[in-house]
């Protein structure tokens, strides 16, 4: 199984495990060449969503604001026209400078990011017009008023709409492919990834620091957790990886904007011919079917189930505690009005 | 029926351990019988131990209503993934644990007499973390709510999604959503119940995701970890941040729920949320 995987994964463009095996080198450590593409998937410098748009759409309008509570500049939103298609655009924005990095939140979204997102898709689905998400994302903006304006909610909602979205959609992984943040917007007929972009379900420091107790094994959670654009294509997250120019996509945007808009404007045209009804039943085969089980056969239900106390017991238990001096639990708020249930009287 | 709680005793500090336990909220020493009686709640000061799998179903559902279904799920490992130990151990030193061969199971069973399907998780097997068994049964259950049309319970305790399977746990939050949101679309109603923890991938997929979200009392639940938000952001956490309280503060819980009420509170929610007639969705 796992020699299948790696095998896959090399010919899904590995470039550099090709060149190890072709000269017969001896492999260097594997944890170096992985943070090493962490690393380009963090640089300062890769095109974001928006240097991306300026080099491969012919126009694009940005739309803001969720509705409900503000705008979120860590995820911009809008029209675009990319050779003749009209699309609705939804990605993540890092900033280029410390000044831009704090407006825009480093590019982790609020809870206003992803409703922001929902209501271009749902524009989108309504206008028939394809979506188009670029994801680079540390993960979604963990902080307390996230919290407070229910991140969670944004996030599975996201998913949610975009598992049943009459329309298709396109997702591309430009950077970091940070968790739930990135799967918010990141839930498409076809998944692309670029070379050096990487897809985790958390990020290397933070599995390091719950299953080594250190974030020093940042390194070897980053391998273990299998997160380049090429091991995600062994294991069917993602269905395509683009090679970024030979130094990486920071050194040469436009021309990694001209790779992302061929493959792009390739997948549109093809999922433009597929019916929505198919389209959207594909879709759900498609996540359905994603994750590694096995099935025995004939297996015997859970162990027995202790018995839930009886009557008496239960009655017994209740004068029991009620013998106590009981410090009352706070007491729920609305619960005050509840008569007693007749079975406890 | 025998009464055995499969190592029970041995899983966490903050689980019964042989005759007496020390409520980690009150410091009260519990004597263990008593406090199963008292569903695992602390007489004293109202602290809602965790509960076990079976537990939990034996105290929601009528006595020996619960029909489980694919139980014969278990993880592989398709990241061949390594920590300090290989995720096959692991999963095998959780098994051998909890006597679950995952951290979530469903069937179907009754609630003073109304049926339902029913997926508890247990975080006592590795963290109640959701990797392809816990999201393919949740999906099951919900295809299967579907087909019968009857509601669907979810009971969480989860740290999240399970690392050792990557990317492929992530795309869990993906498979329970797709299948939720096609139970939404029959009319099938959905109640998401929250205990203590909820949090991560977990709470940001189909916990969060209920019709109506009910939650026991003090429960941790939250989208990031309370470490990794503090220490991503190096900001002053308000009191009682993540806690069941909090979240019904900001209007993402419908009503927190004491455990000795739960299974009644259900049970009068269900009377309610009746799936709507098949010929009246289609029509």
């Amino acid at each position: 199984m796992v020699d299948r995987i790696l095998n896959r994964g090399r010919d899904g463009g590995s470039r550099d495990g090709d060149a190890h095996e072709a000269a017969g080198e001896p492999p260097a450590d594997p944890r170096a060449a992985v943070w090493a593409r962490v690393q380009l998937a963090r640089n300062l410098r890769r095109p974001r969503t928006l240097e991306l748009l300026a080099a491969m759409a012919d126009e694009f309008l940005e739309l803001h604001g969720d509705r409900l509570f503000g705008d979120d500049e860590a995820l911009v939103a809008g029209f675009a026209r990319i050779e003749g298609h009209r699309v609705v655009v939804i990605g993540q924005q890092k900033g280029a400078d410390t000044d831009e990095n704090v407006r825009r939140n480093f590019g982790m979204p609020h809870p206003e990011g992803y409703r922001k997102a929902m209501r271009m898709m749902e524009l989108a689905e309504r206008c028939g017009l394809p979506v188009v998400t670029f994801v680079d994302v540390p993960g979604a903006h963990p902080g307390p008023e996230s919290e407070e304006r229910g991140i969670a909610e944004a996030i599975g909602r996201s998913v949610g709409l975009m598992t049943r979205l009459r329309t298709p959609i396109v997702t591309v992984i430009t950077g970091e492919g940070g968790s739930g943040g990135a799967l918010a917007i990141a839930v498409g007929d076809v998944v692309l990834a670029l070379e050096n972009a990487v897809y985790a379900v958390i990020s290397p420091e933070g599995c390091a620091s719950i299953l080594w107790r250190t974030g020093d094994e940042a390194t070897t959670a980053a391998l273990a957790m299998r997160m380049t654009a090429a091991d995600q294509l062994a294991l069917g997250v993602v269905d395509e990886v683009i090679q970024e120019p030979p130094d990486g996509a920071q050194a040469d945007p436009a021309e990694t904007a001209r790779r992302l808009r061929v493959a792009i404007v390739r997948e549109l045209d093809r999922l433009a011919a597929i019916p929505l009804d198919q389209l959207v039943e594909e879709r759900y085969r498609r996540y359905r079917s994603l994750g590694a089980y096995a099935e025995l056969p004939g297996v015997a239900p859970t162990p027995p189930l202790p018995p839930r106390p009886g009557l008496a017991d239960r009655l017994r238990s209740l004068i029991e505690a009620g013998q106590r001096a009981i410090p009352a639990p706070p007491l729920p708020v609305g619960r005050r009005d509840d008569p007693p249930a007749r079975e406890d009287v | 029926m025998p009464l055995k709680f499969p190592s029970f005793r041995s899983r966490r500090e903050d689980y019964p351990e042989k005759l007496w336990t020390r409520c980690p909220s009150c410091e009260e020493q519990l004597f263990n019988k008593q406090l199963e009686k008292a569903m695992s709640v602390c007489p004293s000061c109202g602290h809602h131990f965790r509960l076990s799998a079976p537990a939990r179903l034996s105290q929601l559902l009528d006595d020996g209503t619960f029909e489980e279904r694919d139980a014969g799920l278990i993880s592989e490992d398709p990241l061949a993934f390594v920590d300090k130990k290989p995720y096959p151990d692991r999963v095998a030193a959780a098994q051998l644990a909890t006597g679950l061969r995952d951290a979530a199971v469903w069937g179907f069973g009754m609630v003073e007499g109304q049926r339902i399907a029913i997926v508890v998780m247990d975080f006592g097997f590795m963290g109640g973390s959701m990797g392809a068994v816990v999201g393919e049964k949740v999906a099951r259950a919900a295809e299967a709510a579907l087909g019968e049309r009857v509601p669907l319970v979810i009971v969480s305790a989860s740290g999240g999604a399970r690392m050792q399977e990557g990317t492929l746990a992530l795309m869990q939050l993906a498979k329970t959503m797709a299948a939720l949101e096609r139970l939404r679309a029959a009319h099938v109603p959905y109640v998401s119940v929250m205990s203590d923890p909820t949090t991560g991938g977990v709470f940001a997929s189909y916990a969060v995701m209920g019709d109506v979200n009910l939650a026991e009392p003090n429960a941790l639940i939250g989208f990031a970890g309370a470490r990794v938000g503090a220490g991503t952001i190096g900001q002053e956490l308000p009191p009682g941040f993540q806690r069941t309280e909090f979240l019904f503060r900001h209007g993402f819980v419908d009503r927190i729920v004491q455990r000795s009420d739960l299974r009644r509170e259900l049970a009068q929610l269900l009377r309610f949320l009746t799936p709507k007639p098949v010929e009246a969705v289609r029509g």
